[in-house]
C-alpha cells in the first residue's frame, strides 16, 4: 500500500532556510534584483580592459548573460548568412535555436536590470560562416560549453529561483548540443569529450575554464574572479 | 548531565540539529522515498555517534532520498532500453539506442555506489511491486501494449521517459543547494538525459516521419495549461500529464518575468513557441510518481 509523503514540506524544510535569507528579493520579483544588488564588487579586484562578472548571485546570473550574449550573437550572425545550401531543416533547427537564445540573453537583461554587465562585443573571425562544418562545428563548441558552464557554477548558486531558471536553461542548451552533434554526425548527440563513457555524466566546467574558450570569440573579455 | 539541555544548547547553534538526528522523522520522510531506507534501529545512541551521523557523512538523508529517486527512474529507463534492445528484431538504430542504454546503466552504477559511499541504502529493481512498459499498471495490456514489438510505439515510450525524467531531476534541484558534489552530478545527468530527449525526437523525425522538435513546442494558450495538452508535441495521445503539472512545459513567465513582453530577434516581443520552447520545467517528485505510476511502483 502506497503512502504519500507531503514532500512539497520537505522541499520547504531544506530550503526554508535559504527562503528566509532571501525572502527580500522574492521568488516572483526577480526583477527586485537590481533595486537589491550592491553595485560595488568588494570581493574582486577588476582587471583593466576585462568585464567581471561580480560575485554572489549577482554574479552568476552576469556569467550566464555574458555567455548567453555570446550565443545569441553567433546566431543571429548564422541565420543573417546562413551557410551555403543550408536546408530548410537545418535553417528551422538554427532559427528556433537562436530565437531560444535571444530570449535567454533577454531574460538575463532584464532580471539582472542595472546589475547587468555591459554588452559584449564579439569576435567571430575565426569562423566561416558560409561553411557548414565551419558554423556547426562552432556551434556544437558554444552549446557544449554552455553546458559545462551551467552545470559547473549552479552549486555557487544560494536563492533557489535562480537555481530553478538556471535548470530551466541548461536542459534546453543540452537539447541545442545533441541536436547539433547528430547534424554533424548521426549518433554524435553525446560525444565522450562531453559525457563520460564510464559515469555517462556530462563534464562541467569551473568558470575560468569555461571564459578561457568563450573569450576566444569576444573582443570585450569577461572574468568571473570571484568563483573559483 | 542532562541530555535535554544539551539539545537544546545544539539547537541554538544549528536550528536543524534535530532533523539531522531524528530517527523517527528519517523513518517517516522514507517510507516512500524509493528505498533510501535510513535503518531506524542502526541509528546509534550514544552522543559522539550522533554527531557524526549528523556532520559526519557526506549526505543528508535529503539528499540521499534524492539520489534514491534518481536511482529508481535510472533503473526504470536502464531496464526500458535493455528489454527494447533484447527483442528480436524490434530496434533498428542498434548503435544509436545501444548508446543511450550505456548511458543510463552508468547512471545506475553511478548513482548506486554514490549512495553507497554516502552511507545510504540504493534502490534496487528487487524493490519495485511492477514494471509495466505498457503503462498498464501491472497488466501488461496497457495503452501501449506493443512497446515491444512495434519500434515506433517503442521510440514514443522513450521519448516521453527521456522528457519526463528531465523534468523529474529539474524538480530535485532545489534540494540539492548549494552541494557541490550532488547538485554538480546532479545537473550532469540530467543535462545526458536532456541529450537523450533531443536524440529520440530527432531520429523520430529525420528516420521515421514524426513532426517533433528537439525541443518541447507548446501551443500557444491563454494560461498555464497544468494538463499538459498545449504542451504535449509528441503525437503520442494519453502523455499530456507528462508535460502538465503544477509548472507545466507552456510556462511562458520566469522569475516574474513575462519572456513575451521581451525582445526578440524579429521584433519586440518574442513567439510563444520561442518562449516555451527556451526554457524546460520541473516536476516535483509527487507528480513524476503519479505519472509514472501505470509504468512502475516502487514500494514494498
Amino acid at each position: 500500500m502506497k503512502t504519500e509523503t507531503d514532500l512539497t514540506n520537505t522541499n520547504v524544510n531544506m530550503a526554508r532556510r535559504s527562503f528566509l535569507r532571501y525572502a527580500g528579493a522574492g521568488v516572483a520579483g526577480i526583477g527586485l534584483l537590481s533595486a537589491a544588488a550592491c553595485h560595488k564588487d568588494h570581493t574582486v579586484t577588476p582587471t583593466a580592459g576585462v568585464t567581471d562578472v561580480g560575485s554572489g548571485d549577482v554574479g552568476v546570473l552576469n556569467y550566464a548573460y555574458a555567455l548567453e550574449q555570446l550565443e545569441a550573437a553567433f546566431y543571429l550572425q548564422v541565420i543573417a548568412t546562413p551557410y551555403s545550401s543550408m536546408p530548410s531543416i537545418e535553417l528551422a533547427y538554427l532559427t528556433d535555436i537562436r530565437d531560444h537564445e535571444v530570449c535567454h540573453r533577454e531574460f538575463f537583461k532584464a532580471a539582472l536590470g542595472t546589475s547587468a554587465i555591459m554588452g559584449l562585443t564579439v569576435d567571430f573571425s575565426a569562423i566561416n560562416f558560409s561553411s557548414r562544418a565551419s558554423v556547426l562545428g562552432a556551434a556544437k563548441a558554444f552549446e557544449d560549453l554552455g553546458v559545462t558552464a551551467y552545470d559547473g557554477i549552479a552549486y555557487n548558486i544560494q536563492n533557489p529561483a535562480y537555481l530553478a531558471i538556471a535548470g530551466s536553461i541548461v536542459s534546453v542548451e543540452a537539447r541545442h548540443a545533441a541536436l547539433i552533434g547528430n547534424l554533424l554526425t548521426s549518433g554524435n548527440f553525446a560525444t565522450t569529450d562531453q559525457v563520460s563513457a564510464t559515469t555517462g555524466l556530462n563534464i562541467s566546467n569551473t568558470p575560468s575554464a569555461v571564459l578561457a574558450g568563450a573569450n576566444a570569440y569576444l573582443k570585450t573579455k569577461v572574468s568571473a574572479k570571484s568563483f573559483s | 548531565m542532562n541530555l535535554f539541555s544539551i539539545l537544546e544548547e545544539i539547537e541554538k547553534v544549528d536550528p536543524e540539529f534535530n532533523d539531522r538526528i531524528s530517527p523517527r522523522r528519517d523513518a517517516i520522510k522514507n517510507i516512500t522515498s524509493f528505498g533510501s531506507k535510513v535503518a531506524v534501529a542502526a541509528i546509534p545512541f550514544a552522543m559522539g555517534n550522533l554527531f557524526k551521523k549528523a556532520y559526519g557523512q557526506a549526505a543528508s538523508s535529503t539528499v540521499l532520498g534524492v539520489l534514491n529517486f534518481a536511482l529508481t527512474l535510472e533503473i526504470i529507463e536502464a531496464t526500458f532500453y535493455k528489454m527494447g534492445l533484447a527483442a528480436s528484431g524490434l530496434v533498428t538504430d542498434t548503435a544509436y539506442i545501444t548508446h543511450i542504454y550505456n548511458d543510463e546503466n552508468n547512471h545506475v552504477n553511478f548513482l548506486t555506489s554514490a549512495i553507497t559511499a554516502a552511507g545510504g541504502t540504493p534502490v534496487t529493481a528487487s524493490e519495485f511491486t511492477y514494471v509495466d512498459f505498457t503503462a498498464g499498471s501491472g497488466s501488461m495490456h496497457g495503452p501501449f501494449a506493443d512497446v515491444f514489438t512495434n519500434y515506433q510505439t517503442f521510440l514514443a515510450v522513450a521519448e516521453t521517459f527521456e522528457d519526463t525524467g528531465v523534468r523529474a531531476y529539474k524538480g530535485q534541484a532545489p534540494n540539492l543547494l548549494g552541494n557541490q558534489t550532488y547538485l554538480t552530478a546532479a545537473l550532469d545527468i540530467h543535462s545526458v538525459e536532456a541529450r537523450h530527449a533531443s536524440a529520440i525526437r530527432y531520429l523520430r523525425t529525420t528516420s521515421y516521419g514524426a513532426t517533433v522538435l528537439p525541443w518541447i513546442t507548446s501551443v500557444a494558450s491563454a494560461s498555464v495549461d497544468t494538463s499538459g495538452a498545449a504542451s504535449n508535441d509528441t503525437g503520442i495521445a494519453g502523455v499530456n500529464a507528462n508535460y502538465g503539472g503544477a509548472t507545466p512545459e507552456n510556462t511562458v513567465t520566469q522569475g516574474g518575468v513575462n519572456i513575451l513582453s521581451l525582445p526578440s530577434a524579429t521584433g519586440s516581443t518574442t513567439s510563444y513557441a520561442a518562449a516555451s520552447a527556451a526554457f524546460d520545467e520541473p516536476l516535483t517528485q509527487a507528480e513524476v510518481v503519479a505519472i509514472l505510476s501505470p509504468a512502475f511502483v516502487a514500494f514494498n
